[in-house]
């Protein structure tokens, strides 16, 4: 019993991360068209950011210390996704395919420039005590910060929904997922909005590459890649475009991996990811198509 | 003869006799071009170049971005690579077992992944391949070797691929694989179901209109262009004489996306042009990031010039941005061909 609940709890937790990754994948992907592959770019910037900081920080306790550090590293990759969708994403509207080429050139180069700068080692984060200590439920010992994983993908999820659901960006942000040209027509200038999203997701992104950090003790520079995979599988099983539906699906992929890395052995959680995969496409790739931002 | 006949002649000859001459290129090449050493990195650049082309084959000619070409050509090291060395299978039964493997699978995943388009494809593609890569990694059974891979059981490749003295062998072999990757590919793409590709990749909702179901065509090239893969995995283990899992990772698809696009995609000679610069340029490239030149930088600019990846995403971003067409449309009038947005 106490496994499962441990697995159950370290399942959430990197559905967590999954769900911060594929949230702004979604988004972007649903209001612009653009799959970003970028964002595993933004990961590594946010953790990188966080981590840096920290190393620079003397003289200050562990526990404010990681939360300045990690603030530094949102805004840095926050700063980084906006800058990206300005500078280099702008002005190729329209042609989808150089988009993605850009961002999968863009992924490459942050890749190689982190393990240049910081060789390709993992990098030590020193976390506050309190998050590797654990909480006792149902007999099972979770490190604390599982909790703080599922806390704050909670929050963005609910903080999302709020931003698309009430506020007037929000608004046109749906609007835009459902018809773009629709939206210009009507005279809204859409592209104020695509780089919304994109810094939206930026930050998204880079809260996964602190929770990274905190869930696995380091950061490296292939972790965005290796994450970024996975996010794209939650992206199509939950439905491109869909807050709600990706945050089912990071839950579902998560847990999947989690049981069948425990008890069949480690990898074959991976692959039983894409096995889902296959039997959601073989059953309704109808369900794969954007749906609205809901 | 005409004179698209004659000049690839000519340059086929030409690269044919590359081991025969015994020339310097100073700047180019570190040793002569007969040796060992520049044959083979020739030879890795004439089989990157056919791997290009198989892969232009879907994104340039039918607009299907996959990004897990890697496992077709993963198949082919390390199916035949395994039948060889573990399985202990002489050499000609394992090269059909692995291209019959490569094909099946082609068959199996291209069948699931088709159901979707555009861009699901391209997600669906790399889990299946994230999956392969998975497994090798893994190393079930002691297989793959894991991280590290393993040398393959030299006694079962005919005498002739190895050893130091017979790289000249070698490179022919690639040269073969890159040449007989392009006339099946021109050929495939002048048929008539190469003209649906085309046709599919330009507007796939009129060819629908039209009464053609678009799902066979694009699983027919799927599965030539993963089969000749295979058979380049293949020349690779004989070329390199053992596997690694660099070969199966996503990345690894990315480097055949950025070879396609920096030559030029779904043009004659772009994914071959393409192939060849970027593998020199990836060889290479170590070398000026270890010259004195380099060194003597500040460290702002050193680091990441002594990080290949780097250098060949910066070329790679500029070209989408500058040269659109890629090197293969260099300097002609720019006519972008109705590009591939009916993919996404």
């Amino acid at each position: 019993m106490s496994t499962i609940v441990l697995l159950v709890i370290t399942g959430f937790g990197l559905g967590a991360m999954y769900f911060l990754i594929a949230s702004g994948l979604s988004l972007i992907y649903g209001l612009m068209g653009v799959l970003n592959f970028a964002h595993g770019a933004f990961l590594t910037v946010g953790a990188y950011g966080t981590w840096y900081t920290e190393t620079k920080l003397g003289g200050i306790p562990v526990a404010p210390r990681f939360v300045l550090a990690a603030l530094v590293g949102l805004a840095v990759g926050t700063l980084v996704a906006a800058l990206v969708e300005l500078v280099l994403i702008r002005p190729l509207y329209g042609r989808h395919i150089e988009q993605v080429l850009v961002t999968v050139g863009l992924a490459l180069c942050v890749t190689a420039l982190a393990s240049a700068i910081w060789t390709s080692d993992a990098q030590f984060v020193s976390l506050p005590r309190w998050t590797s200590e654990t909480t006792g439920v149902v007999g099972a010992s979770i490190p604390n910060d599982r909790w703080l994983e599922i806390g704050v993908a909670a929050l963005v999820l609910l903080a999302l929904e709020a931003f698309l659901r009430r506020t007037r960006y929000g608004l046109i942000v749906r609007a835009g997922v459902e018809n773009r040209s629709m939206v210009t027509a009507l005279g809204i200038d859409v592209r104020r909005a695509f780089t919304l999203v994109f810094a939206i997701g930026g930050l998204a992104a880079a809260l996964a590459g602190v929770l990274a950090a905190l869930y696995f003790g380091t950061v490296d520079p292939q972790r965005g890649t290796s994450l970024l995979i996975f996010a794209f599988i939650v992206v199509v099983i939950g439905g491109l475009g869909s807050i709600g539906g990706t945050a089912i699906a990071a839950v579902v992929v998560a847990l999947v991996q989690q049981f069948a890395n425990y008890y069949a052995s480690s990898g074959i959680g991976d692959l039983s990811v894409v096995l889902l995969l296959a039997i959601v496409l073989l059953i309704r790739p109808s369900g794969l198509t954007p749906a609205a931002a809901t | 003869m005409s004179k698209r006949v004659l000049v690839p002649l000519a340059v086929i000859v030409v690269l044919a006799l590359v081991p025969k001459l015994a020339i310097d290129i100073p700047v180019l090449f570190k040793s002569s071009l007969d040796s060992p050493g520049t044959l083979q990195l020739l030879a890795l650049m004439l089989t990157f170049a056919g791997l290009a082309f198989t892969y232009d084959l879907l994104f340039g000619y039918t607009g299907l971005l996959s990004f897990g070409h890697a496992l077709y050509f993963a198949v082919g090291v390390y199916v035949a690579g395994i039948a060889m060395t573990r399985w202990h299978w002489s050499f000609w039964p394992s090269v059909v077992f692995t291209a019959a493997v490569g094909i099946v699978l082609a068959l199996l995943l291209g069948a699931v992944s088709l159901r979707v388009g555009g861009i699901a494809f391209a997600m669906v593609t790399l889990a299946f391949a994230q999956a392969g890569s998975v497994l090798a990694f893994k190393n079930p059974y002691r297989w793959t070797g894991g991280e590290d891979g393993f040398g393959v059981d030299y006694t079962k490749v005919p005498s002739g691929l190895v050893g130091i003295l017979n790289t000249k062998n070698l490179y022919w072999l690639a040269l073969a694989y890159a040449v007989g990757v392009f006339l099946v590919g021109r050929w495939a793409i002048n048929s008539s179901p190469g003209r649906v590709w085309q046709a599919i990749r330009e507007n796939e909702l009129r060819v629908e209109v039209l009464g053609v179901r678009p799902f066979q065509f694009k699983l027919m090239a799927f599965v030539l262009a993963s089969f000749l893969a295979t058979v380049g995995g293949i020349v690779y283990l004989v070329l390199l004489s053992g596997a690694s899992p660099g070969v199966t990772t996503p990345n690894f698809t990315l480097t055949l996306l950025v070879m396609v696009v920096i030559g030029g995609a779904g043009s004659t000679w772009g994914a071959l042009v393409g192939g060849v610069v970027y593998t020199y340029l990836d060889h290479r490239l170590d070398d000026v990031a270890g010259s004195h030149a380099v060194a003597s930088l500040p460290s702002v600019l050193r680091t990441p010039l002594q990080e290949p990846l780097f250098l060949l995403g910066l070329i790679f971003i500029l070209v989408v941005y500058f040269a659109p067409g890629g090197l293969a449309r260099l300097g002609r009038i720019r006519r972008r061909p109705a590009a591939l947005e009916e993919a996404l």
